[in-house]
């Protein structure tokens, strides 16, 4: 009377699950947009024009769409946090669901507020001038998708690490959120820093996605920034996710 | 329907942490046949909840082997876990998850189709009394309702061996008798076979067939709550004198009979274990009454499980707890 589950049938089961409250209370979803939309409210108009040649709406929009996605991923581990120390966590794990679903299903659904987030940004900037070039947004939206899936998942390994410390989650999440966010050159353009910043950023897989955002929703054809942003999301997907199940595998 | 759901053997448990090494379970030899309704009894860090984490795969021995359900807790940890239905001490439903929303996942889980999970979620839903609360957001119940829905997602699939961790822990009286009449009747309508965890006597007492006492990981006892209650522990007599000095004299002449195997004395008080006490007690009161010891108050009790802990560890399991080890109580990812 049961079918036999499969690592997809898993993993969809894991997705539909963690959706459900998002699409059960679409708020929550804005929720972690308040800090970008405030960045683009209060700091946006203070940056001079002409800020990489490109008018400021142009160059800042595409880096807060990026950001709005960090801020949501990087937290999302919050909630496993809370089901580690609730109980539900441990029931799913008594369950036949594959390990390594419970990961890539949660990490999945990252992409659903994600790309809604994108959609309000959009809708908040377009009236003020922001034009994006439909063929490259989607493919940035690409690219903000799968890169998300890789910071989800390391959100998610995060929890499971920290299990009932939260201090540890956040304080991880806290330190690593800012540093990623200024050396990518969302707030400010880092060409213009010194040369150990400007190394630092080159360090950073963040600044290579937020530069492949900046010419896609420009309509700037340069392939090798866009590849380089596309290599940069897929590895931290593949890193991310793999990282991820062995947490996941290892974590009882 | 006479197969044996569980059958460990020298399931063995160590912790290491801080380089100190707890051994939380040593060596559990149990066997469970089909339809039985089990308590695992004993203090807090005795070793309980280690045990069932064990069997329902959360843990991995450090050694031995078990049987569960027909499959190995080693080797096949996913046929154990798609036949077994378990009820932690947690909250089973996420917090920003809705009841019905969380048994049909949990049905997906255990490979049902999405008609069939929402037809089952619909059953337990309404022999759960959950029909009010299932569309509610799991973190507005009340402890009640949340165990009823915990319990509503360990059955979901039916399996026929059920695992509660502590279930009652948490709460009031009258849900703990709700609960009592829940997990009874899924004994006695499906023939379910219940392993549950618990420090609370009465819970054991009333509820199990069959209880196991663990203490320091070990099991030290095992038998139907009745025949543990003859066996190793008698009636209680607590006489009660006016001055501490005829209680001092009535104690020295109880222990000089026979039948009073076991006697304490403190104050005015003398409490004597006894088989048959409610037959001995006049004779009792008649001759102290004769040594010219009168007796002021005499009370008679039935021995509990706690009057079994007490003599099988010497200590009493309201107060165990205290003694042990805080490391026992390992946290699980």
């Amino acid at each position: 009377m049961t079918i036999p589950t499969t690592p997809l049938t898993d993993t969809i089961t894991v997705f539909v699950r963690e959706l459900r409250p998002v699409l059960r209370d679409p708020f929550t979803v804005v929720f972690s947009l308040v800090q970008p939309l405030v960045f683009l409210a209060l700091f946006a108009p203070l940056l001079p024009e002409g800020l990489s040649g490109e008018s400021t709406l142009q160059w800042f929009v595409p880096g807060i769409i990026v950001m709005s996605c960090l801020f949501a991923t990087m937290s999302t581990g919050a909630n496993l946090l809370f089901e580690i120390q609730l109980g539900s966590h441990e029931r799913m794990l008594v369950s036949p669901l594959r390990r390594s679903s419970l990961i890539v299903g949660r990490a999945l659904k990252e992409i659903v507020p994600v790309l809604a987030q994108t959609v309000i940004i959009l809708a908040a900037t377009i009236p003020f001038g922001f034009r994006p070039h439909v063929v490259g947004a989607l493919g940035g939206l690409l690219i903000i998708s799968v890169f998300s899936v890789g910071v989800g998942a390391l959100s998610y390994a995060l929890a499971l690490v920290s299990k009932d410390r939260h201090w540890l989650f956040w304080g991880v999440q806290q330190t690593v959120l800012f540093p990623l966010v200024l050396l990518a050159g969302i707030m400010l353009p880092v060409e213009g820093g010194p040369g150990w910043l400007r190394t630092m950023s080159l360090l950073n897989p963040l600044t290579y996605v937020v530069n492949a955002e900046r010419a896609l929703f420009n309509g700037v054809w340069d392939t090798s920034v866009v590849a380089w942003g596309a290599l940069s999301a897929v590895v931290t997907a593949v890193l991310g996710l793999w990282v991820g199940i062995v947490t996941m595998r290892r974590a009882h | 329907m006479n197969e044996t759901m569980i059958h460990a053997s020298a399931l063995t448990k160590h912790f290491t942490t801080r380089k100190r090494t707890v051994e939380a379970v040593r060596g559990i030899d149990l066997n469970v046949e089909a339809g039985e309704m089990v308590a695992i009894l004993g203090p807090n860090g005795a070793g309980k909840s280690t045990t069932l984490r064990m069997l329902t795969t959360l843990l991995l021995p450090t050694s031995g082997t078990a049987q569960v359900a027909g499959a190995d807790i080693r080797t096949q940890p996913r046929q154990v876990r798609s036949r077994i239905g378990y009820v932690g001490q947690g909250t089973g439903s996420g917090y920003n998850q809705r009841g019905r929303d969380e048994l049909i996942s949990q049905g997906r889980a255990y490979g049902m189709s999405t008609d069939q999970a929402r037809r089952r979620a619909e059953e337990l839903i309404a022999s759960l009394d959950l029909s009010n609360v299932a569309d509610r957001r799991s973190s507005s119940l009340s402890g009640g309702q949340k165990r009823r829905l915990d319990i509503a997602l360990g059955l979901m699939h039916t399996p026929p061996l059920l695992f509660l961790d502590e279930p009652s822990t948490g709460l009031d009286p009258q849900n703990r008798a709700n609960l009592h009449e829940h997990i009874r009747e899924l004994r006695s309508r499906h023939d379910t076979t219940i392993v549950f965890t618990t420090h609370y006597l009465d819970e054991a007492d009333q509820l199990a067939e069959r209880v196991v006492v663990i203490d320091h990981g070990t099991i030290i006892a095992d038998d139907t709550p009745e025949r543990l209650k003859a066996e190793y522990a008698g009636d209680r007599i607590t006489l009660t004198f006016d001055r501490a000095d005829d209680a001092k004299r009535a104690f020295g002449h109880l222990m000089a009979r026979a039948e009073s195997a076991r006697g304490t004395h403190d104050g005015v008080r003398v409490v004597l274990e006894v088989d048959g006490g409610s037959r001995l007690a006049p004779a009792l009161l008649r001759e102290l009454e004769e040594a010219d010891l009168p007796v002021a108050a005499v009370e008679i009790a039935r021995p509990t499980l706690d009057d079994v802990f007490l003599n099988l560890t010497g200590r009493s399991l309201r107060d165990a707890a205290a003694s042990e080890p805080a490391a026992t109580q390992e946290v699980p990812a």
